[in-house]
């Protein structure tokens, strides 16, 4: 087919959408740590902005898109960015160019680990967690994007991820929470204050996923049409609704709290991904409001009964959320949008394909990520000592602060 | 002399900074500070969930008058600081050996 130049244009302006989202997490996470981390919280995703962008050049890309091997990862045909130009690719999105394409799944694959990095922040030492990110951008993030969207097995098998909810979000949740159960708490989890540094700088880092997540949702018609308009509405009514119910539920225990509709409103952006594409925009009102109830007691639980650190409750978010996302796609799917009828419209099977989808994805990620994690810690070690931990990980670590000294 | 220190309420500042101007008491430090007292603490919330921060946010006030003088200030300050909740502070009564103005050289009673 040849390029055309509106779906060119809108997967180049989706790309740099969905680049702005980890500045974007950079900020809604480093609002949230501590003041002594606040600079090694932002670098974490900076720094893998870095890191991934280049890896998915050099091997990523082609492990997650190249060739089919037997239906579990890609070929090395695209390596280096071999046989990628700027003539649309024979399998993918052949109507705007292939770098283009690639481009656009590389942004995801960038945010992908960068989301992992709110479950391990004021703890993780830097060099394991630039080590843990090669590691499993290539062991972990390749192979589930290729099973879900590049001719692996999940895919063909028919269960549904329009954006990302299984690739992206269920991936990263159920490996912070892998990563929380090696690294274990941070001093004083439980027994002393932590309270968030910076909560404007969170309400603008939710501003900016908000923002960009059109990007990431529509771009992922990979083409200027309906479908993406269809996504673009659906996204927006998520984390609409998502916000609304968890400003309302702070309410009902305390007080109407904006860290917390910030929070549901990228809870619901979470929910709605794999939807997108899925559901008419209007399923996305119930598929907001039940990510935030179930968001919100799952740190509950996991803080206050299990006590695990999940110390930015990604697992919370992206992983309970990805997994209602996910399973939300089979209940409200309609075959007028997308082609695939779900449980509403009589389709009984769909939910099961989406369990099996949401079980294949999270063992694997736990898994994998728990023996990466586990060969990090016997090894150079996951952890800062006690001392550098104390400081805090902008001096220890980095050797900067985040606001200057005594003089104005 | 004697120095005040009154840690008091933020919200309290503006009505005892104007009664002790009232009573012609200029000179004043004002800085932030965090503490606990019987108010114990104040309940924030987390995305889900509250915690208990124990040490507020109040201000110091420090100011250095004649001997003579404490009452008066004292007054100005517990009449304009309170509220009768917990939390309302506590003021600390200091002596002070000695005062230089630092435009002038000036020594003590003539430095206030």
């Amino acid at each position: 087919m040849p390029i055309s130049a509106g779906d060119t244009a809108w997967i180049l302006v989706s790309s740099a959408l969905v680049l702005l989202m980890t500045p974007g997490l950079a900020l809604f996470y480093g609002g949230m740590a501590r003041r002594k981390n606040l600079l090694s919280t932002i670098m974490m995703s900076f720094a893998i902005m870095g890191l991934v962008g280049v890896i998915w050049a050099l091997w990523g890309y082609t492990l997650s898109f190249g060739a089919d091997k037997g239906s579990f990862i890609g070929g090395l045909n695209f390596f280096g960015l071999m046989n990628v130009g700027t003539e649309g690719s024979d399998t993918y999105a052949s109507t705007i160019p292939h770098l283009a394409f690639m481009a656009f799944q590389g942004m995801f694959a960038v945010i992908t680990v960068a989301l992992i990095t709110g479950a391990v922040v004021e703890r993780i030492k830097f060099s394991s967690l630039m080590i843990f990110s090669t590691l499993w951008v290539t062991l972990v993030y390749a192979p589930v994007c290729h099973w879900v969207w590049g001719g692996g097995w999940l895919g063909g098998y028919g269960a549904l991820d329009f954006a990302g909810g299984t690739v992206v979000h269920i991936n990263a949740g159920v490996s912070a929470l892998a990563l929380v159960l090696l690294l274990g708490k941070r001093r004083g989890f439980r027994s002393e204050v932590m309270e968030p540094n910076n909560i404007p700088m969170v309400a603008l880092g939710a501003g900016l996923l908000w923002f960009g997540w059109f990007g990431f949702n529509a771009g992922s018609s990979l083409m200027a049409n309906g479908l993406a308009a269809n996504a673009f509405v659906a996204t927006n009514l998520a984390a609409a609704a998502a916000g609304l119910t968890w400003m309302i539920i702070s309410w009902i225990h305390h007080r109407p709290s904006l860290l917390g509709t910030v929070t549901g409103a990228v809870a619901g952006l979470v929910a709605i991904t794999p939807a997108a594409g899925f559901v008419a925009p209007i399923a996305a009102i119930p598929i907001g409001f039940g990510v935030s109830v179930i968001c919100y007691y799952t740190i509950i639980l996991i803080k206050e009964k299990l006590h695990f650190d999940d110390s930015l409750d990604v697992f919370a978010v992206h992983g309970m959320g990805g997994i209602w996302g996910a399973l939300a796609t089979g209940i409200f799917a309609s075959s007028s949008v997308g082609g695939v009828s779900g449980l509403v419209e009589g389709n009984w099977s769909q939910p099961g394909t989406q369990i099996v989808g949401i079980l294949a994805v999270a063992a694997f990620a736990f898994a994998v990520t728990w023996i990466l994690g586990k060969i990090l810690s016997v090894t150079i070690g996951l952890r800062v000592g006690s001392t550098e931990e104390m400081v805090g990980l902008d001096l220890s670590q980095h050797g900067e602060r985040a606001y200057g000294g005594l003089l104005r | 002399m004697k120095k005040v220190e009154a840690i008091i309420r933020e919200e309290k500042l503006n009505d005892v900074k104007k009664a002790l101007e009232e009573k012609s008491y200029w000179g004043m430090t004002v800085s932030q500070v965090s503490g606990r007292g019987k108010q114990k603490g104040i309940t924030l919330q987390w995305r889900a969930g509250e915690y208990r921060v124990d040490l507020l946010p109040k201000l110091k006030i420090e100011l250095v008058v004649l001997e003579e003088d404490v009452p008066a200030v004292l007054d100005a300050i517990v009449a304009n600081a309170r509220t009768g909740e917990t939390g309302d502070g506590k003021i600390f009564i200091l002596p002070v050996e000695s005062v230089v103005r630092v435009r002038t050289g000036d020594r003590n009673e003539n430095a206030i």
